[in-house]
């Protein structure tokens, strides 16, 4: 890559109000922000393409963007410094991933050809609530335009038993739900009643005695959420589903001494509300969630081309070799480029994967800080998971595996229909939070396992798979299969702000929080987005980018 | 649509409507103008379809289009295209009267007199609904052109159905699709259509559904009213069913010509004194009838040697469907043999033609036989002995049964042959009640649901009429008035009907067993009044009654006390053919109107309406619960010199006028209520010829 980079004609102009480094979402987000404000933006990835971390990638590229970012690249070279009034600081890649393990088990369907047509997400599983912020984000910036979503079809909890029962998630779901009792359905139903009242009190604050009567107590609102449930007599049934296939809870909320994050019941009855206000916001979202058409690596690359309407310049294929520093006050200054081109601004945002090797400071601060990572893994199959639908969420919640399962397992499975993989296949996300790579791996084994069937060797006899096409009744075939640990870490460095990664969740909220609160730090007057951005006309894009 | 509040309208909405109506008001005259002159030209209709665009309720427009059609369509007869395009034009006015409002009757009748027609493609009208339908699922409007629409288009059934399931799927809360639901499968559970036979196996599908709908959500009234229909379904046997007679099946019946006669071997509740020379003959079947008559209806006796029998209709508005029918057989002026029974045989539907008034057949052909027994009759006798008949307390003693009675509440259900099949769907029904009891009984254990209540009520009765229709055993009878007690004060604006259904029940378990119902007979102390006799009192006085039932069971009561109590109306009591003491007062009656039943009691000689609230209420509400408020008016049978009778205006009583005219009565109490001044009493005397007593006065003979 660096050699092409030498190739590039040198950047005009040199000064810049902020300059971007890495297309994530995070800096994405902050570039279009920043631009829409009237700041001059320098927008630089390394990679030949758009998304960094949150990319969407062939099934090649993603095996070797994997790898290429799990083992410490050479030390850069370490800049000279040349007579000027700042020094460089060495810019350091910092390994995001480890415990990279890609398997193909069928090189014969999975070839050169057929790999080019997978957009597959580095991120995932990832979803967004149509009643998410960044739904409300992407509408007011004005980057709806450049993106499609489609509804995600159903979502569905793994039990006990190996089957997958589908999450009574809205009155109409509960209405024809067929593993839920009469009386279950009565109490989820009531239960939901009663959380909705409570918001709608709420709403309107004050006042009568009547309302407050329907109002959850500043008691049980502190409480563990898993005790408020218990308290209004729900049955572990009912419980499960609402704590970890609405509510989304990571841990077992049953479990207070293994659980690391108890959630408290105004959090749980937030996120209820969330999921609540996201069935049927959008005439063609049947359930909650949404999927962006070609993949998440879409959603960076349009807020890429909203901020490239508003004058940012994007440079992709231009690795950054070190960080300026001034040398009296030791504050940022500016970039140089691997092409050895120098460029300033007053601001830098960088992406998580690398590091600044500041001269002065001992170590990096980020290290002893980890405490938690996030296995993913991504399966393709010929087959759907289930024959009706292709497009569907999977919840494992703890101890549904095993009885050492601490965590929830998140599952994601989408069809060709959302253009991420050719026609007929499937592509299958998994998360969990994790302490180490064994205990991660051996979580998403076991829910692969559970649904799927991954061939014992690498290199199957090509028999193997076309006879286990012959019943229905058998689990999917894995035919390719990724697993990966990533960290899970957030650096602050003086005057040079770090983006957030990647998180365990499954929608962007915690992510785009950061990302705002970051963008309203280094710019505490402007709003995000203001109000005059309104959608331009698509003639605009022909600007938006030097990609070539 | 549902759910949106209304806003106060802004100045500028204002300037704005006002706008609106000057450009109504001419377009009105312009409409109205073409109208009368008949002008029917493209100009004139382009003002119609404007004003119809802003104004789709004008009743006046859309028929001046029909005129318009009609009158294009005779000048351009052999052409196909211009009818066409005539034709279409219609549409299109009517879709852009329904953007402006989909719930406007005019536009959608005016569409499907269009589609009438024959000559439009119905192609569009699937997708127009689909539109309707989707901007409110719940529009009826839209269902009902729905239907019209698919049976234009022969859409099967099947598939309108699994709509109706699709629709109810998105959103269970639509009444509309639930009544579609319920419209569909009675049509093919009647026709036992493919797959939806037998009607048990269809209708357990239906519960399981409903069930869902019920559970999900118990405040959604949607699927109740839905169960309501299924509960119908399971209950009502289709074919109509003869539920008693008066005389009862096996009684020995004894007419007595003499008052004074005693005799303590004859049983009071088959004593029977005629003035006339007739007995009622009355027969009561399960829902309303009609076809009674001598040839659904043979009589073999006799008594009955005037050849054919007329059956008259018990009802209230006139019409020829009733419950409850009733003939009258003679029994000659010959003296015949005292000592001799003669017997009497009643065949019910061996011939066809008693027809439910939903279509059903009577087909359970059945027969009761009585026996008849003539006292002598001594004429002389009849002209005394008549004094007023005192409602005091103290003449009631408490009827002592001997130990042989035969049971005058006998049902008939027994004597209804009960086929196999009849067997097995009953087994089916009891599970089925059985089942729905002990599934709401424990959505009730979880959660306060007025519905719910009511409809665990409704089922509980269902269960104990089912169980034994024949003792009628009323074992939920306490559960059932303790649920609707907790729903007067649940759902205070609706506890005059909660009143009304405890009244109903509290009358099924007195009449459930002679040995309750012998609680509330009484002999009447004075016996000397001629019409008393030996015949007995019911007393159901005292029982916060609202409501008349069981009427079935009380066909044999000649002399019934109803009150203090809280009837406001007396619907049912025109059964009681022999009834000819009654006494009303101290309720809650509030016109003459209510009293109606009274006019086909030909018996009746003593009432007591005292101290009701008739002429308290300005406005007669009783009225508008009739079925039709015409019903009244139709015995305008009155002569011109009836008018006005001395010094009183007829028009201003002509209510009572209505109800006592034909009646014989001879003593009348009706102190106590506002209408009863000097003036209305004055009028009751001139108009009740036979009255000796009015309000405890004897009256001075003329």
């Amino acid at each position: 890559m660096s050699e092409d980079a030498s190739s590039y004609p040198p950047i005009d102009p040199t000064n810049f109000d902020l300059i971007v480094l890495g297309t994530g979402l995070p800096e994405s987000v902050i570039a279009a922000a920043a631009s829409a404000n009237g700041k001059t933006v320098l927008h630089l990835d390394p990679n030949p393409f758009y998304g960094s971390n949150y990319t969407s990638l062939s099934l090649q590229d993603l095996s070797s963007f994997l790898i290429s970012h799990s083992a410490p690249p050479p030390s850069p070279p370490s800049a000279p410094s040349d007579g000027h009034d700042f020094t460089p600081a060495a810019l350091a890649a910092r390994p995001l991933f480890s415990h990279v393990e890609i398997s193909s088990f069928a090189p014969d369907v999975l070839g050169e050809e057929h790999s080019r047509k997978f957009n597959v997400d580095l991120c995932g599983p990832r979803v967004l609530f149509c009643a998410d912020k960044s739904i409300d984000l992407i509408l007011k910036s004005g980057t709806s335009q450049y993106v499609e979503f489609k509804g995600v079809d159903a979502s569905f909890v793994y039990n006990e038993n190996g089957k997958l029962t589908s999450v009574p998630d809205s009155r109409a779901a509960i209405f024809k739900d067929k593993s839920l009792g009469l009386t279950e359905k009565n109490q989820l139903m009531r239960f939901f009643k009663l959380v909705q009242q409570h918001l709608e009190d709420d709403g309107e604050e004050g006042g009568e005695n009547e309302s407050r009567n329907s109002r959850i107590s500043e008691q049980d609102l502190e409480s563990p959420f898993v005790e408020f449930l218990n308290k209004m007599r729900l049955p572990p049934k009912i419980k499960s589903i609402i704590l970890y296939a609405i509510a989304m809870a990571d841990c077992d909320q049953d479990n207070v001494e293994v659980c690391e994050d108890v959630l408290k019941t105004k959090d749980g009855i937030d996120r209820l509300a969330l999921y609540n206000s996201s069935v049927g916001r959008f005439p063609n979202a049947l359930g909650a969630f949404m999927y962006p058409l070609y993949g998440h690596g879409e959603l960076p690359q349009a807020f890429c081309r909203r901020a490239a309407v508003k004058g940012c310049i994007h440079v992709l294929r231009m690795p950054v070799i070190a960080v300026l520093m001034d040398k009296s006050t030791g504050h940022y200054k500016g970039v140089r480029l691997s092409s050895g081109q120098d460029l300033f601004s007053h601001q830098l945002i960088l992406d998580p994967s690398f590091m600044v090797q500041l001269p002065l400071a001992s170590s990096p601060p980020g290290l002893g800080s980890i405490k938690r990572r996030v296995a993913r893994g991504i399966c393709i199959t010929k087959r759907s998971l289930r024959s009706e639908t292709s497009n569907f969420l999977v919840v494992y919640p703890p101890r549904s595996l095993f009885p050492e399962q601490v965590t929830s397992i998140r599952a994601l499975q989408i069809g060709s229909d959302l253009a991420v993989c050719p026609l007929g296949m499937f592509v299958i996300y998994f998360s969990t939070l994790c302490h180490d790579a064994n205990q991660g791996e051996k979580l998403l084994n076991a829910a692969m396992d559970s649904l799927l069937t991954v061939p014992e060797s690498a290199h199957p006899e090509s028999s193997t798979t076309v006879h286990s096409e012959n019943s229905a009744e058998e689990k999917p075939t894995v035919l390719w299969k990724a697993l990966y640990i990533q960290e899970l870490t957030m650096d602050h460095f003086e005057s040079i702000s770090s983006t957030p990664m990647p998180d365990g969740n499954l929608n962007y909220n915690n992510i785009l929080h950061a990302t705002l609160k970051l963008f309203q730090k280094m710019y505490p007057l402007e709003e995000v987005f203001p109000e005059t951005a309104s959608p331009e006309n698509p003639e605009d894009d022909n600007e938006f980018s030097l990609e070539s | 649509m549902h759910g949106q509040p209304r806003k106060a309208p802004k100045p500028e909405d204002e300037a704005a409507s006002a706008a609106k109506a000057e450009k109504l008001r001419n377009l009105q005259s312009q409409f109205l103008c073409f109208h009368r002159n008949n002008i029917y030209s493209k100009e004139a209709l382009e003002v119609n379809a404007k004003l119809l665009e802003i104004n789709p309720e004008h009743y006046t427009a859309w028929n001046y289009r029909k005129l318009a059609v009609e009158h294009r369509l005779t000048q351009s007869e052999s052409d196909p295209d211009s009818v066409n395009s005539i034709l279409n034009e219609e549409l299109k006015v009517v879709e852009s009267a329904l953007r402006q409002n989909f719930k406007s009757y005019g536009a959608w009748h005016h569409r499907k007199w269009v589609l009438s027609k024959g000559q439009s493609s119905l192609d569009h009208e699937l997708r127009l609904l689909d539109r309707f339908q989707k901007a409110d699922s719940r529009n009826f409007h839209a269902w009902n052109y729905r239907r019209f629409v698919a049976s234009l288009l022969n859409i099967s059934e099947v598939d309108e159905l699994q709509y109706t399931t699709d629709m109810i799927n998105k959103n269970f809360s639509n009444y509309s699709a639930w009544h579609n639901r319920s419209v569909l499968l009675s049509n093919m559970l009647k026709r036992k259509a493919q797959g939806f036979f037998p009607k048990e196996k269809v209708l357990n599908e239906e519960y399981e559904l409903v069930h869902q709908a019920l559970f999900t959500d118990p405040d959604d009234q949607s699927g109740w009213f839905y169960h309501l229909w299924l509960l119908e379904q399971t209950v009502k046997a289709d074919a109509p069913l003869l539920v008693s007679s008066w005389p009862a099946h096996d009684s020995n019946l004894i007419l007595l010509g003499d008052s004074c006669l005693e005799d303590s071997a004859l049983s009071p509740f088959n004593t029977f004194h005629s003035e006339l020379g007739t007995i009622p003959l009355v027969v009561y079947f399960n829902k309303a009838v009609e076809g009674v008559n001598s040839s659904t209806i043979s009589v073999e006796s006799v008594l009955n040697m005037k050849g054919e029998l007329t059956w008259k209709p018990l009802s209230t508005n006139n019409s020829q469907t009733a419950q409850v029918w009733v003939t009258y057989l003679n029994y000659p002026d010959i003296k015949l043999h005292s000592s001799e029974f003669y017997p009497v045989e009643v065949s019910v539907g061996h011939t066809q033609g008693i027809i439910s008034s939903n279509g059903f057949h009577y087909s359970h052909p059945s027969r009761f036989a009585f026996k008849v027994f003539v006292r002598p009759f001594e004429k002389d006798l009849a002209g005394h002995g008549v004094e007023m008949v005192s409602w005091r307390e103290d003449n009631f003693l408490l009827y002592e049964s001997h130990s042989q009675e035969s049971n005058p509440i006998l049902s008939l259900d027994q004597l209804n042959i009960k086929d196999d099949q009849e067997e097995s769907s009953s087994k089916w029904r009891a599970e089925t009640i059985a089942n729905e009891i002990a599934l709401f009984r424990e959505l009730l254990s979880e959660i306060n649901c007025k519905i719910g209540k009511l409809t665990l009520a409704r089922l509980l009765i269902a269960h104990d009429m089912m169980m034994s229709p024949i003792a009628n055993k009323m074992v939920h009878s306490e559960e059932v008035i303790e649920l609707y007690s907790d729903l007067m004060m649940l759902d205070s604006p609706h506890s005059q009907y909660y009143k009304d259904e405890c009244s109903l029940v509290l009358l099924q378990q007195i009449t459930s067993n002679m040995e309750s119902l012998l609680r509330y007979c009484f002999r009447h102390g004075d016996r000397t009044s001629s019409f008393l006799g030996n015949s007995i009192c019911l007393r159901l006085n005292n029982l916060s009654l609202s409501r008349v039932g069981s009427v079935e069971k009380l066909l044999w009561v000649q002399m019934l006390d109803l009150s203090h109590n809280e009837l406001r109306s007396i619907e049912g009591l025109e059964a009681m053919q022999l009834l000819s003491c009654l006494n009303l007062s101290n309720n809650k009656l509030s016109s003459f109107t209510a009293l109606g039943p009274l006019r086909l009691l030909k018996s009746l000689k003593v009432l007591d309406i005292a101290c009701n609230e008739i002429g308290s209420h300005s406005i007669d509400t009783t009225r508008y619960l009739c079925s039709s408020p015409l019903s009244h008016t139709e015995e305008i049978g009155w002569s011109h010199d009836e008018m006005v009778t001395g010094d009183i205006n007829l028009a201003n009583y002509w209510e009572a006028f209505l109800i006592f005219k034909d009646l014989n009565l001879t003593q009348l109490d009706i102190v106590g209520n506002a209408i009863a001044d000097e003036k209305f009493k004055s009028f009751l005397v001139k108009i009740v010829p036979t009255l000796k007593w009015l309000d405890g006065q004897q009256l001075q003979l003329h």
